[in-house]
């Protein structure tokens, strides 16, 4: 039997996992650890970060320094640790309601100053851990414990929202396009910046099956039919791309990285007050816009 | 000890937690503004970058606790400030502190609540919120300033504190400390003591991350060494394995209560005047027991037998130090600027063996010490 070179990254006294048959979270920690090793990472400079959640529980299984944190918080905790040692590779395994709704402002401020973690949001498009929920990237008109009639409200778009709020690199797959998956992956770890792949991800136990998909390849069907690429999307109108799953690189950009930016400002701190006639503020441009 | 070579200053209390900080090793710090604990961010934010520290604001006080909490996984020492509103918001990652054993300095400068209530004046009304304001068990450690030089050295025993049991510790300062200006005796870098957390000495495969000696605190491995710890704020076994298994979860909660509980008599400190022919004791803490004070003095001028205690541990509560003097005096007068908080803790601790009275003021303004003379007079006749 031919043995995955994933497995040796696992913490195999874990195992068995506590996902559930059929859900996608397995392909997403396999692409992550296929990047990692096909870069050469070193592991023991790597810190997994993660919420709560059914992703949160996705660094408990690997052999890496890792932090389980609390509901919203992982960015935030992630932001810390990167700030305090610079040299760690930070990564974060985040659901779609971890980061879209209680930890929406760690998300986006860490976005805005662009430093340099790598967050891989699970979207299994509801609230997974606490029995299935709707979150806010459950799609209209879907059945959820808390929308018994119908969700009423619509599918934010977490990709639109990194770009829009300075994010370095974005994209979003589903679980089909796991090549693609990886090569983002590998993107993002070489990249420096604020990163954010977010992966459509089957929850058959407390999405499909409450929507006429008991199979997570019913589900994975599902995403099929509403694929669209960033590209084919760009041209389409509002009402057009409606009820579609973008998919694809939304950016790929070089904008200036927190911690280096952070570490000229000890440079300058350190000068300025050896020279304290110099009025304040010179050695930065005034930048409304990147 | 060269006492000439010692800098005085004229510092306001927030700044002087800002040294005492500094001088214990901080050199991460996260926060968010809020009056009237703003200054120690604005401190921060123009020292930290000058000794190749880091200073960051965040969104919002959630995240400059979790941001505090991950430098300090690093293995930097980490500090936030904040006042009431902002300490509410902290409690659950406060929880998440407690239940993965990382040292971390919260600094609460207490004003008038609930809710936005008086922004920019004294209260001590955060007393519980302190022990019980995240949910679940866990012990936490607080010190309570009463001078501005108080501010500087129990923030640098905060850190000590934090380091050697792996727990948040909190600095319970209030709006008066926070803007009074006092001569401050800043202590030479060589005379203080500074403590650090324990670290790992097996290495990486025989390491277990939450297996403890007696001490009951287990060795750090920080983030980045090489020991690929997993911390969960879900229950855990020595592993740092998530297990809802019962008698493990018992164990673990035993082991990070007891760690303080047992460490008590070693954590606590206080100060006592005037107890040896005290019939009536003044308890009080942080800047009200400036008044307390004044008024003992006064009140014996007058001829009453009044002692005075202050206590300086907050959390653990100096229960022993109570009832001791509660088996030599008859009464005891608690004054806090609140409706009542560490008074229920003195009468748990004197058993009933001294008669425990109350004194409170609430608004903002302090204590004067006609007011609490005036109690002594109506007691003591
Ligand atoms: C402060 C707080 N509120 C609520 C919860 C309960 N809770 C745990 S996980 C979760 C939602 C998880 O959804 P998501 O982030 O999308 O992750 P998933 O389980 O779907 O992977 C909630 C509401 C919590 N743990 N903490
Ligand atoms: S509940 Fe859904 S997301 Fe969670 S493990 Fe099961 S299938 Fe996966």
């Amino acid at each position: 039997m031919k043995i995955s070179p994933v497995r040796k990254y696992l913490r195999e006294d874990r195992l068995p996992t506590i996902f559930c048959p059929g859900c996608g979270v397995g392909m997403i920690i396999n692409a992550t650890i296929t990047a990692l090793d096909q870069l050469k990472i070193d592991f023991k400079k790597t810190v997994m970060v993660s919420g709560i959640g059914c992703a949160g529980r996705i660094p408990g299984y690997i052999k890496v320094d890792s932090l389980h944190a609390t509901h919203g918080r992982a960015i935030a905790y992630a932001t810390g640790i990167k700030l305090a040692n610079p040299e760690l590779n930070v990564i974060v395994f985040t659901g779609d309601g971890d980061t879209g709704a209680i930890g929406i402002s760690h998300f986006v401020h860490a976005a805005r100053r662009n430093i340099d973690i790598k967050v891989i949001c699970v979207n299994n498009l509801n609230y997974a851990l606490t029995g299935g929920q709707f979150s806010p990237t459950t799609p209209k008109g879907a059945w959820t414990y808390t929308s018994p009639y119908g969700n009423i409200e619509g599918f934010f778009d977490l990709c639109e929202l990194a770009v829009a709020a300075g994010a370095s690199y974005v994209a979003r797959w589903t679980v089909r396009e796991i090549f693609s998956l990886v090569r983002s992956i590998k993107k993002a770890m070489k990249k420096k910046g604020f990163c954010f792949i977010e992966v459509i991800s089957p929850c058959p136990t407390n999405f499909g099956r409450r929507n006429k998909m008991e199979t997570s390849q019913e589900l994975i069907r599902f995403f099929k039919e509403r694929e669209i690429s960033v590209k084919d999307a760009q041209g389409l109108s509002r009402e057009e791309i409606r009820g579609k799953l973008i998919i694809g690189e939304f950016i790929d950009r070089e904008l200036p990285e927190y911690t280096e930016t952070y570490k000229e400002l000890i440079l300058v701190s350190q000068k300025r007050f050896k020279e304290p006639e110099k009025p304040g503020l010179a050695w930065i441009e005034l930048e409304i816009r990147y | 000890m060269n006492n000439q070579k010692r800098k005085i200053d004229f510092l306001q209390g927030n700044d002087a937690i800002v040294e005492g900080a500094i001088l214990a090793g901080c050199r991460f710090f996260a926060g968010y503004p809020i009056t009237p604990s703003s200054e120690i961010m604005e401190s921060m934010a123009k020292k930290l970058p000058l000794i190749g520290g880091v200073f960051i604001q965040m969104e919002d006080e959630l995240g400059s606790i979790a941001a505090a909490i991950g430098a300090s996984l690093t293995g930097l020492k980490a500090m936030t400030a904040t006042s009431g509103p902002g300490f509410s918001l902290m409690q659950e990652n406060i929880g998440l502190a407690i239940m993965c054993e990382v040292p971390i300095v919260i600094v609460n400068v207490m004003r008038g609540g609930p809710s936005t209530g008086l922004p920019t004046k004294a209260s001590q009304a955060d007393i519980m919120q302190t022990r019980w304001g995240h949910h679940g068990d866990g012990e936490v450690i607080a010190l309570a300033p009463w001078s501005v030089q108080e501010c500087l050295d129990l923030t640098i025993k905060a850190f000590n504190l934090a380091e050697e049991y792996r727990t948040p510790v909190i600095v319970l300062s209030d709006a008066i400390l926070a803007h009074l200006r006092e001569v401050v005796t800043i202590p030479n870098p060589e005379e203080i003591e500074i403590i650090e957390r324990k670290r790992p000495k097996t290495p990486p495969e025989e390491f277990i991350p939450f297996k403890a000696d007696e001490t009951l605190v287990p060795p750090m491995a920080v983030l980045g060494e090489g020991y690929r710890v997993h911390y969960t704020g879900l229950s855990h076994d020595e592993h740092g394995y998530p297990t809802d298994d019962p008698e493990n979860y018992r164990k673990l909660i035993e082991r990070i209560t007891a760690k303080i509980r047992k460490n008590a008599d070693k954590i606590v400190s206080w100060d006592t005047k005037y107890i040896e022919d005290a019939e009536l004791v003044l308890i009080s803490y942080g800047s009200s027991a400036r008044a307390a004070l004044q008024s003992c003095i006064e009140a014996r001028k007058q001829g009453y037998n009044v002692g005075f205690l202050k206590l300086t541990t907050i959390w653990p509560f100096p229960e022993k130090t109570v009832k001791k003097i509660a088996e030599t005096v008859s009464k005891m007068l608690v004054l806090e600027q609140n409706m009542g908080q560490v008074v229920h803790l003195v009468k748990e601790a004197t058993e009933g063996k001294a008669e425990v009275e109350f004194y409170s003021k609430v608004g903002g303004e302090p204590f004067l010490p006609q007011e609490i003379l005036k109690q002594i007079r109506r007691i003591m006749k």
